[in-house]
């Protein structure tokens, strides 16, 4: 396993961590810094007929092609269009097993920070329009809730990870 | 991958390297059995191998490889002939030590070579010159040695010396205390003793100092005869010591000013040349930096021409060209000889012969012919199907053939050149050829074709690598095994390459594997449909059209076009695609083929031929059929690649569902 793996896998659930913070639709979402490769502005992007609707495009991210997600998709937001404080935020994750580097479209990208987790809460199981799987956990930060996403169960993506499941039901 | 390998892995990768130059050697020996060079080479791989083996705790393919490197022993003192049987057991026994370094070992199997071994060299030795030293061949000999003092901290052992001392005849040893210290000023790391070994044994001297081999170069050593010819004085004893050291020691140890030994064994060594391992990733991550440069000075290139400063356009022009270098040697740096490939074949033949008792011959042509490794790598075992199939259908047996008026030793023939931007690999024999009208029949009895159907000759042969075509009746215990043609088939496709077969009844057949030179760089035909722009490898283009209005619409209902008085299904990538724009007034038909099945792809324009470097689809958009990569243009935008045979496949059952419904 790699570092990075256990890094999204098996995060702490206490201390402080140091995070990306980003906005997507007037919520805040956090990521750990050390996932981060790379802030870009918006650079042009090439569509990719058929792929998942969370990630439909990929860039050319020095030299190698990446895919772009689109979070907002997964979190059930509106995809609007790109404005001049859009950045694509590059992080390397693991996919399956392989760590991947992924664009990340965020609407606008604040600032690096601490975190305590002593302050975290585990996603609401009700009243909320999120997928609980998706979110890691909530941590309060003067007055207002940071999301960290769950990466491994976006980026499984459902027809992936339901074809063995298909394979043992049938 | 971490900077430290783990030296396991180093001893597998060097081991490898040193059974693969054994099997060469001893292959060499079967043809030229009196070669003094070929038979030291093989003796000194035997021994290295065992040496570093035991350094890395392979203690059993040390005691293994031990009782080989005897035998080499006595063969190169023309003690006993290198006789074919004992060059074959050699051979087995040699694959039984890459089994204990992989851990697979049969040990019972081990057992079973060395009793074999024993025998050939037993029967060997009856076969030999009646041995000259008929009288009690056991000699005493009296070694005095005495290590460096840091030779425990260099990680030497004494006791292993002594130990493999022992196991040449009876042996008294006495140990020298006389250079120890007092206790008080003692090292506990250092190493005072000096020891007087007496050994009784039937074994030369050279096996005595070959027990040294490893220490020899900073030690006090000196070996005499006790007795008989005690003549020998100690200088004639230092004297092929020393001949060895310079012998195994690497050869900038040797006196400057002194030119290297005029030996063959220098002359063998040569061809290896000066090399540099470099992990595959490296390779690629440069691949990628180089990559990288190239956009970059495309973008230099456009700014510098739309620029009047001269200068600017100068510097633009010398990085361009060596950006363009650069490129150039990077692809050279992946390639390498296809002789790396060729070189395992004749193991196979000289087994296949043995096991099918016909007489064959394998002549291999064009060697250096350089293609990319991993197509090396992935050829490799198609090519061994392809010489079973040749050796076990292709040749006939030695009464056969010589029924046939032709000369009793079978040829089978492995070559390599280059023709543009393929390597064409083929194997060809002059064997009796493959039956067309029975790989006909076989077709139509396993309802592969319709009786009686249209065929022309390349289409009957391509018949071979059907999933289910089997000639049942001729498979014996040599070919059934292992990959199928059509495997090979699948291999040679998913480098993109192709396959021609040619043969004549009653001389042979011939089949030659087309493979592209480089896998990371594809010719391609950059397309744009809607937005988007696509590449289209060229080796799968074979025309492009016009889709006129009239075609266009009078096509709706049934999405075929008429070329040259044949049907193509063709597929309309804007609608494939989803783009959801408008098609442009003059659409183009690009006609796409995989072997014999042709699609056209509509495309809204044709832009022009692109050389691209192939990148991978991510995790994310793998497992999209449609596309084999991905490529950046020369303005730093990404185009994605066609998956040509996958697109073929769709148009094809579009065309066999309206056939159904028609």
């Amino acid at each position: 396993m790699t570092p990075t793996q256990t890094q999204a896998t098996s995060a702490p659930t206490s201390g402080e961590i140091e995070v990306l913070t980003f906005e997507m639709q007037d919520e805040i979402f956090a990521l750990e810094a050390t996932l981060v490769r790379e802030i870009l502005d918006m650079s042009p992007l090439t569509m990719v007929p058929g792929a998942p609707r969370y990630a439909t495009a990929v860039i050319n991210f020095r030299g190698k092609v990446i895919p772009l997600a689109d979070l907002r998709i997964s979190f059930g937001m509106k995809a609007e269009a790109a404005t001049i404080e859009s950045r694509i935020v590059v992080i390397e994750t693991p996919i399956d097993g392989t760590p991947t580097l992924v664009g990340l479209l965020t609407d606008r990208v604040n600032e690096v920070t601490t975190l305590d987790l002593a302050n975290s809460e585990p996603p609401p199981s009700i009243g909320m329009r999120w997928r609980p799987d998706y979110i890691r956990c909530l941590v309060k930060r003067n007055g207002q809730f940071v999301i960290l996403p769950n990466l491994d169960n976006i980026f499984a993506s459902p027809k992936r990870s339901a074809k063995p499941q298909l394979v043992t039901a049938a | 991958m971490s900077m430290t390998a783990d030296p396991v892995a180093i001893f597998r990768t060097e081991a490898n390297e040193l059974l693969e130059r054994i099997e060469q050697s001893l292959l060499d020996l079967s043809v030229r059995p009196d070669d003094m060079a070929i038979l030291n080479d093989t003796f000194r791989s035997l021994h290295t191998l065992k040496g570093s083996g035991a350094m890395f705790g392979f203690d059993a393919l040390a005691a293994f490889t031990h009782h080989c490197e005897n035998a080499f022993d006595r063969i190169r003192k023309g003690e006993i002939p290198a006789t074919e049987d004992l060059i074959s057991v050699v051979l087995s026994a040699k694959d039984h030590m890459r089994a204990l370094i992989e851990g697979t070992a049969d040990l019972a199997h081990g057992q079973d070579l060395l009793k074999q071994l024993e025998r050939e060299v037993a029967k060997a030795s009856g076969a030999a010159a009646p041995a000259e030293k008929a009288a009690d061949p056991r000699v005493t000999w009296r070694v005095r040695f005495r290590l460096p003092h840091n030779a425990l901290v260099n990680g030497s052992n004494p006791l292993a010396l002594l130990a493999e001392m022992r196991e040449l005849g009876d042996v008294t040893v006495v140990a020298d205390t006389s250079a120890i210290p007092p206790l008080d000023t003692i090292a506990p790391t250092e190493c005072h003793l000096g020891w007087t070994v007496e050994i009784v044994t039937d074994k030369p001297r050279s096996a005595i100092e070959d027990v040294f081999i490893f220490v020899i170069d900073d030690m006090e050593l000196s070996i005499e005869q006790v007795g008989g010819e005690t003549a020998a004085p100690a200088a004639d004893a230092a004297a092929p010591v020393a001949a060895a050291a310079t012998e195994n020691a690497a050869p900038q140890q040797r006196p400057a000013g002194e030119p290297a030994p005029a030996n063959p064994t220098a002359a063998t060594a040569a061809p290896a040349g000066e090399s540099v391992r470099v992990p595959a990733e490296r390779l690629d991550e440069l691949m990628d930096r180089v990559g990288e440069l190239v956009i970059a000075q495309s973008r230099l290139s456009q700014i510098a021409a739309s620029s009047l400063d001269l200068n600017l356009r100068a510097v633009s022009e010398d990085i361009e060209r060596l950006s363009n270098e650069l490129r150039n040697t990077m692809m050279v740096l992946r390639m390498v000889p296809v002789g790396t490939l060729f070189g395992r074949f004749r193991r196979l033949v000289h087994d296949l012969s043995r096991e099918t008792g016909k007489s064959i011959s394998l002549t291999t042509e064009g060697e250096a012919t350089e293609v990319d490794k991993t197509v090396v790598e992935r050829l490799a075992d198609p090519l061994v199907h392809l010489v079973r199939n040749a050796v076990d259908h292709g040749l006939e047996t030695p009464e056969q053939r010589q029924a046939a008026g032709k000369s009793e030793t079978g040829q089978v023939r492995l070559s390599a050149r280059q023709a543009g931007g393929e390597v064409v690999i083929s194997i060809s024999d002059d064997g009796r050829g493959i039956d067309k009208n029975r790989v006909r029949e076989k077709a139509e009895s396993q309802g592969l074709i319709m009786p009686g159907a249209q065929m022309s000759e390349p289409e009957i042969l391509q018949l071979i690598f059907q999933p289910g075509f089997s000639t049942a009746a001729q498979i014996t215990n040599l070919s059934g095994r292992g990959v199928g043609m059509d495997v090979v088939k699948r291999t040679v496709e998913a480098l993109r390459g192709s396959i021609d077969i040619k043969t004549n009844m009653g001389h042979g057949s011939d089949i030659s594997l087309r493979i592209p030179l480089t896998l990371a760089i594809i010719d391609g035909l950059l397309v744009r449909v809607g937005n988007g722009r696509y590449v289209i490898p060229l080796s799968a283009v074979e025309e492009c059209l016009e889709l006129s209005v009239e075609e266009d619409l009078r096509s709706r209902g049934r999405s075929f076009l008429s070329v040259r008085d044949a049907l193509v299904p063709f597929l309309r990538l804007r609608e494939v695609f989803a783009t959801g724009t408008e098609p442009d007034r003059y659409q183009k038909v690009v006609v796409v083929s995989t072997g014999s099945e042709r699609v056209g792809l509509v495309v809204d324009q044709i832009i022009g031929d692109h050389q691209t470097v192939i990148k991978a689809m991510s995790k994310l958009h793998e497992d999209i059929a449609m596309f084999s990569g991905a490529t950046i243009l020369g303005d730093g935008s990404v185009a994605l690649i066609l998956d040509v045979p996958h697109l073929v496949a769709v148009g094809q059952s579009q065309e066999a569902q309206l056939r159904a419904a028609g």
